[in-house]
């Protein structure tokens, strides 16, 4: 019985945001793919193994009229990973899959005539750097109630809870959590990748607790951790803690 | 307009048909006009602890349904003038219970009664959702268990959600009634203790109830507790709690135990 659960891997399932290229086509289709192809010919290779998404929206076509822009595409290496901007009924499973909840970044301008296609891959790396310098700060959450059995609380940010966390509740955050009370539920931290993120709480009876994908359940805490203040943090692959005075 | 009072927990078994039945007879007594609300159809109770069961004509689907008038299926309690008990069905569909049907049986009973309070089924489907759906408080019944304090936690959870008063954004008045307490179990500590529940729960404690053979006596005879033995300890609890729920500072004495709860939990703020 042991054997089998130390032998178990646990499947790491994160989330995680990439920085891609938005392509957003305009009626009529054959003068766009025209100018497609100038910037193509002026710089090769440009789409090349690049995660391209298609921007649909405002665009007044039907199934046939997407999917023949999409073998165009095709025709031009050019890769969709996703279409933003559609609806349902437009995407199928020969499409690539819909997207909904894109945040802006900087523009990428290629209108400017560019011969190496390196100096590109420096653009767009610069744009994902202004984008997290510049970008609006990642909100955090803060409630004064417990969280009780059967509620999740889920943040992009920090969560705080001035209260407990019950059996039975979860709190998902892309950041750090806070509990200024009894944890008996799960806490998950860094929920989308973010390795630096920690988990402070001033009980700790918890179920489970996740860092970045890692995660270790009551019974890998360690004894002399239950009942005390704690804070946890992910350090090379483990979930490492500490009480506090 | 009268106080709406759902009883839940949650969980089965922990007592919500009997302290609804021996808070609603407490109320009476003083002399509050009361009346009691079965939602478990299908599987009613609190015809049998009222000692009601072979009164029943028309039940709360019936009233829903337009079959019945509200004063047609109104039991009068025999003992006491003020308890009237509404049955539940014991062999309709539960699902002919309509969020509309019940929104209008129990505005009309609110009109009529200074107190009405429903018996939840247990669980958390409709049943219960639409038992609590237009209370002004509940009482959540508890044992000193593990199991009965998580369901208690999910459904102050749902109080705090689905209620009409929560979706007002206004604050659920929610009690804690822990029930089926052990004196010598919590002092062996094989049972959960009151102070480790009301930390975790958080809500103020409407009383303790000792766990005693009282309950069933009284059940069997037909008679809420209150009634049936109003000088054993279990009635004196529950009359405590009707007490503290009519707004009277009565200190909540743990059975077994000198320490009185008053002030230190009572009256807290409900989280």
């Amino acid at each position: 019985m042991t054997e089998v659960l130390t032998d178990t891997q646990p499947i790491r399932l994160k989330g995680r945001s990439f920085l891609a290229l938005v392509l957003s086509p305009e009626l009529p289709f054959d003068d766009w793919l025209v100018r497609l192809d100038s910037l193509a010919a002026r710089s090769a290779g440009f789409f090349l193994r690049r995660p391209i998404v298609l921007n649909v929206e405002g665009l007044e076509i039907d199934r046939t009229q997407l999917r023949e822009l999409l073998s165009q595409l095709g025709k031009r290496d050019v890769r969709i990973m996703g279409i933003e901007g559609a609806h349902v009924s437009l995407l199928g499973s020969d499409t690539p899959p819909g997207l909904t909840g894109g945040l802006p970044a900087s523009d990428i301008e290629v209108s400017e005539p560019s011969t190496k296609d390196t100096d590109h891959g420096g653009t767009a790396a610069s744009a994902s750097r202004s984008k997290t310098k510049a970008g609006t700060p990642t909100p955090s959450l803060m409630t004064t109630q417990p969280v009780r059995s059967g509620q999740s609380l889920i943040s992009e940010g920090d969560v705080t809870v001035v209260g407990s966390v019950a059996s039975g509740a979860e709190i998902i955050a892309g950041g750090s959590v806070h509990v200024y009370g009894t944890v008996r539920g799960r806490i998950v931290a860094g929920s989308m990748g973010n390795e630096s993120a920690r988990i402070f709480c001033r009980k700790l009876e918890a179920e489970l607790v996740s860092i970045a994908g890692y995660y270790k359940t009551s019974e890998d805490l360690e004894l002399e951790l239950r009942g005390r203040a704690v804070q946890l943090w992910l350090d090379d692959d483990s979930i490492l803690a500490e009480t506090l005075t | 307009m009268g106080n709406v009072i759902v009883v839940t927990s949650g969980k089965g078994g922990v007592g919500k048909t009997t302290s609804t039945a021996a808070i609603g007879a407490a109320l009476a007594q003083r002399n509050e006009k009361v009346v009691v609300v079965d939602f478990d159809v299908g599987l009613r109770n609190l015809d049998l602890v009222m000692g009601a069961e072979r009164r029943v004509v028309f039940d709360l689907i019936n009233v829903i349904q337009g079959e019945a008038k509200l004063s047609q299926s109104l039991i009068r309690d025999k003992r006491l003038e003020t308890l009237y008990l509404l049955p539940a069905s014991q062999t309709r569909d539960k699902d002919k219970l309509t969020p509309k049907g019940v929104e209008r049986v129990i505005g009309s009973l609110r009109k009529a009664f200074d107190w009405v309070i429903c018996d939840s089924p247990a669980g958390i489907e409709s049943g219960a959702t639409l038992a609590m759906r237009h209370a002004d408080a509940a009482i959540v019944v508890t044992n000193p268990e593990v199991s009965s304090v998580r369901d208690s936690d999910r459904i102050i959870g749902l109080l705090d959600a689905k209620t009409v008063k929560a979706e007002r954004g206004e604050p659920m008045e929610k009690h804690l009634l822990l029930n089926r307490y052990d004196p010598s179990r919590a002092a062996s500590g094989d049972m959960l203790n009151v102070d480790d529940m009301l930390e975790i729960l958080s809500i103020p404690l409407l009383g303790i109830i000792p766990e005693s053979m009282d309950v069933l006596r009284a059940s069997n005879i037909g008679a809420p507790v209150t009634l049936a033995n109003a000088d054993s300890e279990t009635a004196h609890a529950y009359v405590d709690a009707a007490r503290r729920l009519t707004g009277e500072a009565v200190p909540v004495i743990v059975p077994g135990e000198k320490r009185s709860f008053f002030g230190k939990f009572f009256g807290r703020k409900a989280a």
